[in-house]
């Protein structure tokens, strides 16, 4: 169980504060999968950053009682002069996973063979987000963050990404940002909209997007 | 999972501590030629060639202890309190992206950074002292005690600024601008390269206004004994040495309540 309650986070700006998240409540339930649409610059990934805990909120309360992954196939925190290899053994030390034990899933998942052992600053970008993706499923969580994730890769690397995370991972819970109301419609229980600072919240998939398309109009 | 103990903490700190290390020891030293081995091949190169400096120079007319012993306790000793803030200042912006990994913390990358300096120049300090001890180029420390005292004081003095200006320089970009002529122009006040008791009274008193002057003075007490008259006051040093760190750290989590990572 995740609950958050009376969530606000502003930013200092050139011309004053800036409300992003205004009370924004919202509660996920073990293995609930649920969508968070808006628009761009709607504070999507500033809820994700406050929900993972990479982020503190001004104001508000939340309670974690599941472990929360880091956005998922992130690879901002790789660093580019370490081999792939380096970069995914840090990631496994920093959450008492054996690196080695792994590395049989990362060579098949990643398909990168030998340039696991080069550094990332020469990875293409669908490299990097191949070898990011593995990183976060070589790491267990009870919930999934997933920001933004839908245009990466090639198909035979989105099907591998579909099988890891909604086939093998059905029972957990997923927290999923998107601006494209399709996937979430596709993978989601229940979404919210993110409008204004604050979070609508719909019964239905269906219902959401509705909104989503009125205030996209 | 939500074991909160004492104990379990404890292994995740260490846990976060040591893949830092190895981070910054890969990232600085890669596994090229000597590797990591460079983390303390480097201090003992700038003690070596300050050695050699100051032998040609002919410092040792300025006290007592012979060249090689003064050069090594002196510059070792700079390097020790300098490095450390020298690795903290900025060291906020290139991790912003790990503190997406919950456990990781900003205190976390500030430490590793400050630990991996510490071992470094301790290393180089301690190796140098042994192979010139082994040539015969220096005698054996009279006080081992009283030099590792010092040690840890001119390491907490280094550490403690290391944590305030890497904090300050998360929020003020004068910090690394000012650092570099500050820590140069420290460098001939900081006690290295003369012994208070050489001084006219009146530059001893100022130049005792220094916290890092009674380390080096202390740990040259503890290696020389009673060739030299040290001056110092541990408890003068040792309350800059809290000051510091209870700002740095007071001053860390006032910021990592706003850091932002992209």
């Amino acid at each position: 169980m995740i609950r958050m309650t009376g969530i606000r986070k502003s930013y200092e700006t050139a011309s004053g504060p800036f409300t992003v998240l205004d009370g924004v409540d919202l509660t996920i339930a073990p293995g609930e999968t649920i969508g968070i649409l808006g628009r761009n610059g709607a504070g999507k990934s500033t809820l994700v950053r406050i929900i993972g805990g990479a982020e503190k909120p001004d104001a508000g309360k939340i309670e974690r009682k599941m472990n929360v992954s880091w956005p998922l196939a992130f690879s901002g925190g790789f660093q580019s002069s370490l081999t792939g290899l380096d970069n995914l053994r840090f990631i496994c030390r920093i959450y008492g996973v054996d690196p080695e034990a792994c590395l049989p899933f990362v060579n098949d998942f990643t398909e990168l063979g030998v340039y696991l052992r080069e550094p990332v600053r020469t990875y293409s970008s669908g490299m990097r987000a191949r070898l990011a993706f593995a990183a976060s499923m070589v790491i267990e969580f009870d919930c999934y963050l997933v920001d933004e994730i839908v245009a990466v890769g090639d198909s035979r690397f989105q099907a591998k990404c579909h099988e890891e995370l909604f086939v093998k991972r059905a029972d957990r819970a997923m927290i999923i940002v998107s601006h494209d109301p399709g996937f979430i419609k596709n993978h989601c229980d229940r979404a919210a909209l993110l409008i204004d600072g604050k979070l609508k919240q719909f019964a239905t998939v269906d219902g959401a997007y509705n909104s989503y398309a009125e205030a996209m109009a | 999972m939500t074991d909160l103990s004492l104990s379990h903490s404890w292994t995740i700190q260490r846990r976060v501590l040591g893949a830092l290390l190895m981070r910054e020891i890969l990232t600085r030293y890669g596994r090229h030629n000597i590797g990591f081995l460079w983390l303390f091949a480097e201090p003992m190169l700038f003690t070596l060639g300050v050695t050699a400096l100051w032998s040609v120079a002919k410092l040792d007319q300025i006290s007592s202890i012979p060249i090689v012993a003064f050069a090594v306790t002196g510059y070792s000793s700079v390097l020790l309190w300098r490095a450390m803030p020298s690795r903290c200042i900025s060291a906020i912006e290139p991790n912003l992206p790990l503190l997406y990994h919950r456990n990781v913390r900003l205190l976390d990358v500030f430490f590793a950074r400050i630990a991996l300096e510490a071992v470094g120049t301790t290393i180089s300090f301690v190796g140098l002292v042994l192979v010139f001890w082994g040539l015969e180029w220096l005698t054996f420390p009279e006080n081992v005690m009283k030099v590792i005292s010092a040690w840890l004081m001119l390491g907490w003095f280094g550490a403690g600024l290391a944590l305030l200006l890497g904090a300050l320089s998360g929020t003020s970009e004068l910090i690394e601008k000012l650092w570099h002529p500050v820590s140069y122009l420290l460098f001939p006040l900081s006690g290295a390269a003369f012994v208070v008791d050489g001084l006219p009274q009146a530059a001893q008193g100022a130049v005792l206004l220094l916290p890092m002057v009674h380390g080096v003075e202390y740990l040259r007490e503890g290696y020389f004994g009673s060739q030299i008259t040290a001056h110092y006051d541990l408890g003068y040093m040792a309350t800059w040495n809290a000051g510091l760190t209870i700002a740095g750290l007071l001053r860390i989590r006032a910021i990592a309540d706003r850091v932002r990572p992209e």
